[in-house]
Order: structure tokens, then sequence, then C-alpha cells
């Protein structure tokens, strides 16, 4: 009986608890980032190496309209606005040319794109790191720490977004062509579907929501131009676990991985919990190559 | 409705068409036509060109050379998603139902276009749904969990939503039990009675010779007999001579 209480005693259950907060929080911004990634992969076969770029073009777009407006919630509008703007005009004038051609092709494109990105903001806004405010500052208490009420709205921000645009692909038109698109491009041409611009507008709402995650986000971390490095690489893996190209599989892939990582950090330095992500990858990739989080293909 | 006159008022013609997959020559010069209203039959043995002939009309594949005109305007070389909102409906042999949608999905992929009334969104459902009550039955079911019969009316019926001027209609009774092809034979006749002009793909000679005003026989990339039906029957040593084994 002492054994067991000694045991109960000896698992550091707050430090448990706030962690699987940071986890889901964390998880819900890598679920708005990686959900654009799979369904770009999904419905046109691209592997995006663009998207931390966009992500963090986000981030930049933000500190611009927060620098102008003051007001954060604009500055999410707007840079999720713009930056799927520029995600169709990308998509227009670099992807579009190249389908039909070897997929290689575009990994080589979005590769592209990604470094031209990234140096344009090396460029324009230096190496120094920018602040977005966060839009409140109050904290409430979690056991020994003060926590941000921030980091939970983010959460419940990326889970409304996602949850939105869920129900878009559930029931709107849009959503039903996005649908019939990924699953036989051929066939939803032959009924009408525009193809093209389904393509366009996907890459567009993708590249939209990695620019709300990185505003979300921004307020956590400093704004830079490598800051989407470490995202799409969590976000690749995410979308490899979840099952290439599953909306589901990638949501539940984030949240499952980054609450794996948060737990690891109680034990391991913070910089060493990465690995944890990694050994997931390679597990899925070893014994279920199609995805955790898919149904066993028959 | 279907009483055009015999002569006239091509809907679709086709005008020596040289298609190519990669650098296989596939069509060799085909040159057919199909009349408003009209059911024409496209027969032959496997790979002589037939899927690839309805293929090329609806512009999934586009011909090297020659012309495709609907209702006289040239459509060579325009895009699927264009002809199909210009009243081409295709149902291809594989049936290629949108397996994760559900039936009213695979149907609204059809029917969400711009200019349809509610109403009249209502009416083609009502319409679809008579025809074929085992699709309202499923509506909510994933196209992929029904049966191959009833996969094929989801095919048509998904065709139909389109409210086409012509169906292209490959192997509609392939693989399916007796009670099934007796069922595709009745709804051909009712499209027909629509107005709907059908150019139908057939591995089944009697039930395109029924079905049928004109028959086209292909063999090797090429158009080579060209009849009204009612001349030929299952016997007849051009049936033979193309069809037979």
């Amino acid at each position: 009986m002492d054994a067991v209480v000694g045991f109960l005693e000896a698992i550091p259950w707050d430090q448990i608890m706030i962690q699987t907060v940071n986890g889901i929080v964390t998880g819900m911004i890598l679920a708005l980032v990686a959900s654009g990634l799979t369904l770009i992969f999904g419905i046109m076969d691209v592997v995006n190496f663009a998207h931390g770029e966009l992500f963090m073009l986000g981030a930049y777009v933000g500190v611009i309209v927060m620098a102008a407006t003051g007001n954060f919630w604009i500055a999410l509008i707007l840079s999720t606005l713009t930056v799927a703007l520029i995600g169709a005009a990308l998509q227009i004038t670099t992807l579009r040319p190249l389908i039909g051609r070897d997929p290689l092709t575009t990994i080589l494109a979005t590769f592209g794109i990604s470094l031209v990105l990234q140096n344009y903001a090396l460029w324009q806004f230096g190496p120094v790191a920018r602040k977005i405010n966060e839009p409140f500052t109050g904290y409430f208490s979690l056991f020994y720490l003060d926590y941000p009420w921030y980091r939970l709205v983010i959460a419940g921000l990326s889970a409304a977004i996602i949850g939105a645009f869920w129900l878009f692909l559930k029931y709107g038109t849009y959503g039903i062509w996005i649908r019939a698109t990924t699953q036989d491009r051929v066939m939803a041409q032959a009924m009408g579907i525009p193809v093209p611009w389904v393509h366009t507008a996907v890459f567009a709402i993708g590249a939209g929501m990695a620019a709300a995650s990185g505003v979300l986000f921004g307020p956590l971390v400093g704004v830079n131009h490598a800051m989407g490095l470490d995202w799409v690489l969590k976000a690749f893996i995410v979308v490899v676990v979840g099952g290439m190209g599953n909306l589901g599989g990638s949501i539940a892939a984030s949240i499952f991985i980054s609450l794996l990582e948060a737990y690891a950090s109680i034990w391991v330095s913070p910089a060493g919990r990465v690995i944890v992500s990694f050994v997931v990858l390679v597990l899925t990739l070893l014994f279920r190559p199609t995805g955790l989080f898919v149904p066993t293909p028959k | 409705m279907s009483a055009a006159g015999p002569d006239t008022d091509p809907l679709v013609t086709v005008e020596g068409i040289h298609t190519y997959y990669g650098k296989s020559h596939i069509l060799h010069g085909v040159s057919l036509n199909v009349r408003r209203g009209e059911v024409v039959g496209l027969l032959g043995r496997n790979g002589v060109g037939k899927s690839t002939t309805l293929k090329t009309i609806m512009g999934l594949v586009h011909p090297h050379q020659g012309k495709i005109l609907l209702g006289g305007t040239p459509i060579t070389g325009q895009p699927a998603h264009k002809l199909a909102r210009l009243g081409i409906g295709y149902v291809p042999e594989d049936r290629r139902i949108f397996r994760l949608l559900t039936v009213m999905e695979n149907l609204r992929t059809g029917l969400d276009r711009h200019g349809v009334t509610a109403e009249r969104k209502q009416e083609l459902l009502d319409k679809v749904f008579a025809y074929f009550p085992v699709l309202a039955e499923r509506r909510s079911q994933p196209g992929g969990t029904l049966s191959g019969g009833e996969q094929q009316m989801l095919a048509i019926a998904r065709a139909m939503m389109l409210e086409p001027k012509i169906i292209l209609l490959d192997e509609p009774t392939e693989g399916l039990m007796p009670r099934m092809v007796s069922q595709i034979r009745e709804i051909i006749g009712a499209l027909h009675r629509e107005g709907v002009a059908i150019l139908l793909v057939e591995q089944n000679v009697p039930l395109t010779l029924a079905a049928s005003e004109r028959v086209y026989i292909m063999e090797k990339g090429a158009i080579r007999h060209h009849a009204a039906a009612a001349e030929l029957n299952v016997n007849d040593p051009v049936i033979q001579q193309y069809l037979g084994v």
C-alpha cells in the first residue's frame, strides 16, 4: 500500500497537467499549419516546401498591420487574406504550369519559393526578431504557474478555424468540389468542376491557414525569417504520421505528437524532446506507412 | 422530342480525329455524328479505341488532328469542365463514383451549378430518385459502399444532374447481373424519350442493336462500318466479322 502511494506521489501530476495544456495549445497551432499542408498534398500531390515560409510571411504581415493599426484582430484577418492572395498568385505562376510534369519539379519549385521568401524577409526586415503583442495579457494560476489566458485563446481559435473549415468541406458546394477533386481529378472535371481553380483555391486556403497560425503564434516567440523551418518540419512529420492527405489524421497526429513532446520535456531537455517526434515518424514509416490515424487499407 | 429529322441537326460531330496516348497512336481518323435526341451505338472489340473516342469527345484527352463540334460550334481542345457545362454528360467505363462522398454529394457535384434554382434542383433530384429509388434510400451512404449495379445507376444519375444534351455512356452493363442490365436498358429508353442523345459504347451487341437507332463499328482505331441498327442483327456477317470471337 505504501509502495503504491509512494509511486503515485512520485508522479509529478502538476507538471503533467501543465504539459497537457501546453501540448494541446501547440497541437492546435500545429494542426492549423498541417491541415493546409495535407490538403494541398491530398488534392494536387504537391509537397509544399514553402508552407513554413507562408506561416512566417503571415506573422510578418501581422507585425506590419499591428504597427499600423495596433489591433491584433485586424492583423489576424488582414494577414490571413493577404497571404491567401499571395498563395493563389504563387500557385498560378509556379505550380499550375507544372501540372502533369514529374512531381519532383513541384518539390524544386516550392523549395525555390521558400528560399526566395525567406531571404526576402531577411532582406526586408533584418535578422532581429520582431514582436507581436498579444491582444490581452491576463493570467490564471495553474498549480505553481501563472498561465497566460492568451495561450488558451490560441488553442480555441485554432480549433474554431479548423472546425469552420471542416464544416465548409462537409456541407459547402465548394467543399464538395474540393473533396471530389481530391478523390478523382479527372471525373471531377467531367462533372463540370473547374479543377485548375479548385487547386488554386485550396492552395490559397492552405496559405491563409498557415498565415493565421503565424499571427496567432507570433506573440509566443519572436517573428523572424527562419521561424517557418521548425514548424514546417513538424508539420511534415504530422502529415506523414497522420496519413498523407488525410485531414482528420493530421489533426489527430498534431495533438498526439505535441502531447508526447510536452510530456517528454518533463524528463528530457526541451531541445531533446524533438527526438520523440522523429521516433514516432520512424516507427510509423516502419510499421504503418499509410499513417497512424487512418483505417487499415483493405 | 426525339423526332428530329434523320439527316439534319447534328448535335455532336466528330471529324477525322487522331488521338495519341503518349507515343501510341490510338485513334486513326475517327468520324461520326450523333443527332439531337438520338441513341447511337459504338461497337467493337476490346482495345479498338471506343473508350478513347468518348474521352476525346469529353475533352479528357485532346486529339492531335481533327475537329469536334457541339451543335455546330467547334469544341476541340476545350477542357472537360467547360464541356460538361455545355451539355455533355460522361458515364465512364469504371463508373468512377466519388467513393468517399455520399450518394447525395455525388449528385451535388453536378447539381450545384450557377443559374440552377432550388426548385429546378429539387425537380432533377425527384426525377432521378423516381428512376432509381434505391439511390433515394441510400442518399446518405458513401458511394463506395454501393453494389456495382447501384454504382452504375449513381454514375448515370450523376451525369443526368448536368441536364446534358448528350450522355457518353461507356459499357454501362459490364459486369452487371441480368436484372440490372434490363434496368439500364430501360433507363436508356427513358432518357431517349426525354430527348437526351446517347452515344453508347457496349460489348453487349443485342442490347446495343435494340437500344440504338444507328451503330458504328470500330476496328483498330477507325470506324469500319456504319448502319441503321434495324438493318443489323446479331448473326449478321458484318457483326461476325468485326465482333465475332
